[in-house]
């Protein structure tokens, strides 16, 4: 039987992460998988860290991923990488945007956490995914150039992602999105 | 068509395809996207927010006496406040089908508690169903009323956090009309005056034995055989935990786990050694197969009862793997959004040196440092009530230093009662409406204050003022929120007063007036002194540079439709950014 794949997006309320794992799950779903996703919603959302899991395959069961079970771990926050790095399996790929938001709560930056990644994490890809969404005309974007760098480490067709973004996101932010898509692919490949 | 659809949108999708005409909710973390799923079939069934639980139970309850399928939503707390008709629920459902869904929150996600709700099918001794993912959702809907009609009994279906907010494929299907069963009036089954109920407790217990009988046989219990020396039973959400804990196992999956199907379970552990019971939070079914005498299995002994568990923690409980490495790093906790109308009370309370007893909504998270704000939060109302019990414990003066604050969803849902406990009992109270006009904390939805149904009419609009003026509180007013000098004016005033006193303070949610949001406001870096005052509203959108001045987030900060920063700081270093 063909393995569940376990992908696992951290990050902080308001990036869009959720956006990302929906279209990540419509791509599975569309090449005939089993799938399923998780997410908490409720006090995730009030700039909270917020994770969302998803598991694919011919049959998957618990709609959660388990601890360092994770074949792909997406971040679109540093601090939020390292909160959840437990979850990457040996041999599986981080992907982490560079972006630092301060946790409400503290006055400044923690300044052990590049540290940190760089000694659990030595691997990581890591890009700005800001900077490229701002490239890409809208700084909200940043989950589509996400989507885009981790798509380099999953074996679906640049084509059925786009298919899934166009579906996905209002008609009017269709051209950014796929262009902060394409922005994020080419990043992340490297 | 398979789609993937949310355990939430499952149940509505159910309750569209099996026939349901009425469905009511209060809304409730993990509980409350089913009614907002509901409201796409409203052309096929009527559906509408009710201002608590116990209020939408009893519509629910009404619209079965009518005679058609109808279904009721709430968290699992929200039970509680319905328990009162779900105790005496006991003849609905013969009429047309009942069936009332729980979503309970293992690891309390969005919860004041973890309380397990499957104990409450057998303490009001009704069916319960406990589907695993969002087809047998689906699909165990349309089951539930069936056993509910069947049997003549309300039914309880039980969903928790992951299972409601977990999407799964599901295959849809048609909707298949079920027909009005026309009204009879009999009053030994609906008036329960004790000679009637006394006959009724009878058929409860002989329909509870009925149920059983039927449940070892249903197909929502189900044994899935594998190797033949591992023997595992698990229900709901935990199944699919324990599935990936034991690929390999022979499982007894149970659907219908209430009235417990003995004989079935009884035949199941004969084969084997031991049994392992996967079940979250409280030891249910390990209780039920215990007092029955079979006694091996092992369950609570080795798997967590505190907490929601994963295939991981169920594995390791059972001496599988280690515990994870996890890094150190600071917390981020949900805090104020940028822009909520909710700072200013909790920042001018705090700035004033004024508790408060507070409620369930966003505004709890006035608790968080810097704001400080809050002494108590148990459970929907108990701020006003708290309130008052202080001042009688420790004397009159003690509401200056106390107030009581709650939302507005929160004070229609049971805040009501208390503000007039607090009137007529000559209570000093202060109470503070955080009127942001919506039930923020569960993604805005309407209630009897903001003049709006959920499917989507205009309708009335309760007035808090005219109602706190009618119960005797004679100094109630509105106060705008984004007035930071108006806020402690009034909270002044109000704590001032010896009598009971209600403080209104408008101010949208931030997230409902996205539209109005315009560029951030700015720091004259020039001007800062790096006093820190602004950073005391525990704005997400306010930081220190390295200098210790503050930077505001372009990002986050939502521009004048708050401001608030710009009125506290005392050297005038925020600002609109200048209109070019």
């Amino acid at each position: 039987m063909q393995r569940t794949t376990n992908v696992f997006i951290s990050g902080v309320g308001g990036q869009g992460i959720l956006l990302a794992s929906e279209i990540l799950s419509d791509v599975a779903l569309a090449h005939g998988l089993d799938v399923k996703k998780s997410e908490v919603h409720g006090m995730a959302q009030r700039g909270g860290s917020v994770v969302s899991h998803v598991r694919f395959g011919e049959k998957v069961y618990s709609p959660v991923i388990a601890e360092r079970e994770a074949d792909l771990l997406v971040s679109f926050e540093k601090m939020e990488a390292l909160r959840w790095i437990h979850y990457i399996a040996p041999e599986g790929t981080v992907v982490v945007n560079d972006q630092e938001i301060v946790p409400s709560g503290m006055e400044r930056y923690p300044e052990d956490i590049d540290e940190g990644l760089s000694r659990r994490a030595p691997n990581a890809h890591i890009i700005d995914a800001l900077a490229l969404a701002n490239e890409a005309g809208n700084a909200r974007a940043v989950n589509t150039v996400m989507l885009g760098a981790f798509s380099n480490y999953l074996e679906f067709a640049e084509e059925d992602w786009k298919k899934a973004i166009e579906a996905r996101v209002p008609p009017k932010t269709v051209e950014i999105n796929l262009k902060a898509f394409a922005l994020g692919r080419e990043a992340g490949a490297r | 068509m398979r789609v993937l659809l949310s355990g939430n949108e499952a149940v509505a999708r159910g309750c569209y395809e099996h026939g349901v005409k009425v469905a009511t909710a209060y809304p409730g973390t993990p509980s409350t996207e089913i009614l907002e799923n509901i409201v796409r079939y409203k052309d096929d069934i009527y559906c509408q927010w009710s201002p608590n639980e116990k209020v939408a139970f009893e519509v629910a309850m009404g619209a079965a006496f009518g005679g058609v399928r109808t279904m009721v939503a709430m968290k699992h707390v929200g039970l509680n406040v319905a328990a009162d008709p779900l105790m005496t629920s006991t003849s609905v459902g013969g009429d047309g089908g009942f069936v009332i869904v729980t979503g309970d929150d293992p690891g309390m996600h969005s919860s004041q508690n973890e309380q397990d709700n499957r104990y409450y099918a057998k303490f009001a001794k009704i069916p319960l169903v406990e589907p695993s993912d969002s087809q047998e959702v689906k699909d165990y809907v349309g089951a539930a009323f069936e056993i509910s009609e069947r049997f003549g009994t309300p039914v309880l279906f039980r969903l928790t956090t992951r299972l409601c907010h977990a999407k799964t494929p599901v295959e849809l299907g048609e909707r298949t009309e079920v027909e009005r069963k026309e009204y009879e009036k009999d009053t030994t089954l609906r008036v329960v005056i004790p000679a009637h109920a006394r006959r009724l407790h009878v058929k409860v217990e002989g329909r509870l034995k009925e149920i059983a009988k039927f449940a070892e046989t249903s197909p929502l219990n189900r044994v899935e055989e594998g190797d033949p020396s591992v023997g595992v039973i698990s229900s709901g959400i935990a199944y699919q935990y324990a599935r990936d804990a034991f690929p390999d196992a022979t499982f007894l999956k149970l659907g219908l786990s209430f009235p417990f199907p003995i004989e079935l379970a009884r035949k199941f552990c004969a084969r084997f050694e031991t049994v392992y019971i996967v079940e979250e939070n409280e030891p249910f079914v390990e209780e039920q197969l215990r007092y029955a005498g079979i006694t091996n299995v092992v369950g609570k002994e080795k798997v967590p009862l505190c907490g929601e568990l994963n295939q991981s923690i169920v594995a390791r409980s059972f001496g599988g793997g280690e515990e994870p490495d996890r890094a150190a790093v600071a917390p981020r906790p949900p805090v104020l959004c940028p822009g909520c109308p909710h700072r200013s009370t909790f920042f001018t309370l705090n700035r004033l040196g004024i508790g408060a007893t507070s409620d369930i909504g966003c505004y709890t998270l006035g608790v968080m440092p810097p704001l400080n704000g809050i002494d108590t939060t148990i459970c929907m109302g108990a701020s006003i009530g708290n309130a008052l019990g202080f001042e009688k414990a420790i004397g009159r003066d003690f509401a200056k230093k106390m107030v009581a604050v709650i939302g507005d969803s929160t004070f229609v849902h049971s805040g009501m009662t208390g503000l007039a406990d607090a009137a007529y009992n000559k209570g000093a109270t202060t109470v503070i409406i955080l009127d942001n006009s919506i039930t923020a904390m569960t993604g805005h939805q309407d209630h009897p204050g903001t003049g709006m149904t959920l499917m989507g009419e205009p309708t009335t609009k309760l007035d808090y003022i005219a109602l706190a003026k009618s119960m005797g509180v004679k100094d109630a007013r509105r106060v705008d929120a984004f007035d930071m000098e108006a806020v402690k004016v009034a909270i002044k005033d109000a704590t001032d007063n010896p009598e009971t006193s209600l403080l209104v303070m408008e101010g949208p949610c931030a997230l409902m007036v996205r539209k109005t949001w315009t560029k951030a406001f700015v720091v004259d870096t020039e001007k800062c002194t790096a006093c820190g005052m602004c950073l005391r509203l525990g704005c997400p959108a306010i930081s220190r540079d390295e200098d210790g001045k503050a930077v505001i987030d372009p990002l986050f900060c939502v521009g004048e439709v708050c401001g608030m920063c710009a009125q506290v700081c005392p050297v005038e270093c925020i600002s609109a950014p200048a209109k070019a």
